[in-house]
């Protein structure tokens, strides 16, 4: 147990060197540490609880999306039986599908091939599974039935999830802000994180808002008393006015002109004449040709800007708009006018995210922490480094400079992983001193019973790391096994407080197996002890 | 004051150092060597005591319930900080009360500046707890510091209540699994019994102090569950060692020489830990106070006493050995035995 050869001996000092020296790049100032090329650029990361910053986790609301593909299925069937000169009626969604009757029993036939082609293989070409996106049944007597398949609705969900993360990404980042951090979490949630964020409400705004964006005529011909008594025509609708000017009720028709989609551009501005806070905005080529279009026709009648189905203005077309260029006054505030502007240049969001989780720390909160944290690991670190050497003397040392290259080696593994210290993170290194300097107590009270044992002083060492390291490897296993747990079930803070034990506990096993050895083999090689001054 | 403590700390630490290392003072020796307790006798004491505190436990639990924080049962908190100096906790109760946003705590916490507010959980799903955080945060402007805010909402806290439950089950059978594995089953059942009392008394400590019961105590828990462990293992493995080494010994004495040969080592490495936690608790501020305290109270009152009074006899009861003793091996094959060991 005593007997190192050469290279082992070298291969353990090694390691430990090299785990230490990743340390290293946490102590550079930043200028220094961006100069280092790109793979040693590796530094424990502070977590939002001590830097400061917000967290903040989006569900995206997936009832919307199946809503809304629902909704899109009626017009495909629509649109098909149309095309097929096949006369229908009842043509609904009803609960979890979409149901139409055939008018005419012989047309059945006809029916269900036009809207089988509908269905389409899901999973792409390469990875086809053999899944299609519509369950389609004859309920008879002319009545079909088209349900979306679970497959379908969840491929959709994924699409949607990872177009608000792109949305989200463009809108986070136009707050300027340093290194956000946008996650899926899930099947439906994304996690937002952004450092150094003291006052997240401007950017739950920003997330809050889907931004669908509609430029469409007011209903003129209609009456806007019926339709508020629920009597509205069939192709309008009654949105009402932002709260600014009073929650106006508009009917308005349900077609579309121009969407937001065609939008190239969106900067915020000030009306020449007014002064008044704008947003100007830009079309690409198809949607300047349909806008020029409908303003020519249009000519005198109102349209309306429509931003979540709350109506920004509804101004009168005085002229045709020709340029594919136009500006939305609302009586915007200056910074209303600016998230505006980002809202429309990163696009609407597929479906409306909730906020389901916030924590925010201000950085001064963070800053005390780390203080009380860096404190509270000194002040421990001294008094156990204290107790060990009053308690074991010599090897006590031995026992503090094993714990001591045991936390160097935690952070050097932390910075080669990036990971993220929390708090609790810290806790956990301060209870592996705990651990690994048990390990160290266990060594060395066997070593004691040994020679009470009557055993010369080298064979009592000798046992004494046999037998102990067995208990050692078997006490410190139940603990990784604990540690692994909350890794895997934990989430935020406790994660990080799980990473920082779990890494503890390798190293441990490493000095407590080859550090602590190698330090009292050279130590009994040196000294040829008489008694053990244990 | 706090840098004060800490250099007259470093100072007598180099003192006694340095007694030390000149041999004025002889190493210290917290036990004698050779201690011979009868640990296995205090069974009859230990176990009405430990099964009584744990009904109580459970008790506590069922009737007087956790503190559960907004991470289990969702809503608000948010730590404020008065920018004109000590806040005015009756005046900010009464502005925040106005509010309608129904049961609304206040609390000073760490220093006189400092507020924690906790929020209900507000019906209304995920949106109406941001409107919360909006009015408050519209009540009482720009005159305080908002330190910290967290929201949690009714889904997430369901799912992290789940989560963390089934947590801590899930490390107690992985680690039951293993200890099958390593030792008898007997162990197995022996270390599940000594560690589920561990958490069911630190669980009726944080119902009777009433300390914030949320992820961080999970965490806790967790590592109670491993300390103790640690703990138990250690005296098993010394007692597999011994029932290895002496075939026909009683199971009392042996498990009484078990315990007495570990005790040194038990006892250092928990003024260790203790020394450890209590910086923590002194030096660590507010935020992980809780956690502390209740590791404190796990590792250090309840981790020991079950690994010693529990653990170890329970496995007279479990019938750890008795099979070895009615096979009645022959006398040469124990002296060979012992021989070998």
């Amino acid at each position: 147990m005593l007997y190192f050869s050469r290279w082992k001996a070298v291969a353990v000092l090694l390691t430990a060197a090299i785990v230490c020296l990743c340390a290293v790049p946490n102590f550079f100032s930043e200028r220094t540490f961006q100069s280092l090329p790109h793979w040693a650029q590796r530094a424990v990361v502070l977590g939002l609880d001590l830097q400061g910053g917000s967290h903040i986790l989006l569900e995206v609301d997936s009832a919307a999306v199946r809503k809304e593909k629902l909704q899109s299925l009626l017009d495909d069937v629509r649109r098909s039986l149309r095309e097929a000169r096949i006369p229908y009626t009842g043509l609904a969604v009803r609960g979890e599908q979409v149901e139409v009757r055939v008018t005419n029993p012989g047309n059945q036939p006809q029916a269900l091939t036009k809207l089988r082609e509908l269905s389409q293989p899901l999973g792409g070409l390469l990875s086809a599974t053999g899944q299609r996106s519509l369950d389609i049944t004859d309920a008879g007597g002319g009545l079909i039935q088209l349900r979306l398949t679970d497959a379908a609705i969840t491929e959709r969900i994924r699409q949607a999830v990872e177009q608000s993360i792109q949305i989200v990404d463009r809108r986070v980042n136009e707050l300027g802000t340093v290194e956000p951090s946008i996650q899926r979490q899930g099947i439906d949630r994304i996690l937002v994180q952004v450092p150094g964020l003291q006052d997240p409400t401007r950017l739950k705004e920003l997330l809050g808002k889907t931004a669908k964006l509609t430029f469409r005529l007011v209903d003129v011909s209609g009456s806007l008393e019926d339709a508020l008594q629920g009597r509205a025509p069939p192709d309008s609708e009654v949105l009402y006015g932002t709260a600014k000017e009073g929650k106006h009720p508009y009917l308005i028709k349900k077609q579309v002109m121009v969407s937001g989609e065609e939008l190239t551009d969106a900067q915020p501005g000030f009306d020449q004449r007014t002064s008044e806070p704008i947003v100007s905005f830009k079309f690409n080529t198809s949607g300047a040709r349909r806008f020029a279009q409908v303003t020519q026709e249009n000519v005198g009648r109102p349209f309306a800007i429509v931003l979540d189905n709350e109506v920004i203005s509804a101004p009168v077309i005085r002229e045709p708009i020709l340029g594919g260029s136009g500006q939305i006054s609302g009586s915007f505030t200056v910074e209303q006018a600016n998230d505006l502007a980002i809202l429309l240049r990163a696009g609407a969001l597929p479906a409306p995210l909730t906020i389901i989780e916030e924590r925010t720390v201000g950085p001064g909160l963070g800053q005390d922490s780390i203080a009380k944290g860096k404190l509270a690991s000194y002040v421990g670190a001294v008094l156990v480094l204290v107790f060990m050497f009053v308690t074991y003397g010599v090897f006590g040392l031995f026992a503090n400079i094993a714990v001591a290259v045991n936390v160097a080696m935690i952070f050097g593994i932390l910075s080669l992983l990036n990971a993220t210290l929390t708090l609790p993170g810290i806790a956990g290194v301060v209870l592996t001193v705990g651990i690994a300097v048990d390990s160290n107590v266990l060594i060395y009270e066997r070593i004691r019973e040994e020679v009470r044992h009557g055993r010369t002083p080298i064979t009592a060492i000798d046992a004494g790391f046999t037998r102990a390291l067995a208990t050692i490897l078997d006490s410190n296993i139940t603990t990784f096994i604990a540690a692994a747990v909350l890794f895997f079930i934990g989430t935020g803070p406790v994660k990080g407080f799980a990473v920082t034990l779990g890494i503890g506990i390798v190293t441990t096993v490493f000095t407590a197996f080859t550090l602590t050895r190698l330090i009292v083999a050279w130590w009994v090689r040196m000294w040829r002890p008489r008694h053990v001054p244990i | 004051m706090l840098y004060l403590i800490v250099a007259v700390l470093l100072a007598v630490a180099a003192v006694v150092c340095a007694l030390v290392v000149l041999g004025v003072i002889p190493h210290l020796r917290l036990v004698p060597d050779d201690t011979k307790f009868d640990f296995m006798r205090f069974r009859r004491i230990s176990f009405p005591i430990s099964a009584t505190l744990s009904i109580i436990a459970i008790l506590l639990y069922f009737y007087h319930g956790l503190n559960f924080g907004i991470d289990f049962v969702g809503g608000t908190l948010m730590e404020v900080q008065e920018k004109a100096g000590a806040a005015d906790l009756a005046k900010m109760r009464s502005t925040l009360n106005g509010l309608g946003l129904g049961d609304v705590q206040l609390q000073q916490f760490g220093s006189p500046d400092n507020v924690l507010i906790r929020i209900a959980q507000q019906p209304g799903g995920d949106e109406a707890q941001q409107a919360a955080v909006r009015k408050v945060r519209g009540a009482l402007g720009d005159e305080v510091d908002y330190r910290r805010v967290e929201v949690v909402g009714p889904r997430v806290s369901t799912e992290l209540l789940a989560y963390g439950t089934i947590g801590l089950m899930l490390a107690i059978v992985s680690i039951l699994v293993y200890l099958w594995f390593r030792f008898e089953w007997q162990f197995a059942l022996g270390a599940m019994i000594a560690n589920v009392h561990d958490l069911v008394l630190t669980i009726g400590f944080m119902s009777v102090t009433q300390v914030d019961f949320d992820l961080t105590s999970i965490a806790a828990l967790l590592t109670i569950l491993g300390y103790s462990l640690n703990d138990t293992v250690v005296i098993y493995d010394r007692i597999r060692e011994m029932l290895r080494r002496y075939k026909r010994m009683s199971m009392p004495e042996l498990l009484n020489i078990s315990v007495n040969s570990t005790l040194s080592r038990s006892i250092i490495t928990h003024v260790t830990v203790t020394l450890a936690l209590l910086a923590l608790l002194l030096f660590g501020g507010q935020a992980i106070h809780s956690f502390t305290a209740t590791m404190m109270f796990g590792v250090v009152l309840v981790g020991t006493y079950t690994s010693v009074f529990i653990a170890a006899p329970i496995l007279i009861y479990l019938g750890v050995g008795t099979s070895r003793l009615a096979t009645g091996e022959p006398e040469a094959e124990a002296k060979t035995s012992k021989a070998r060991a």
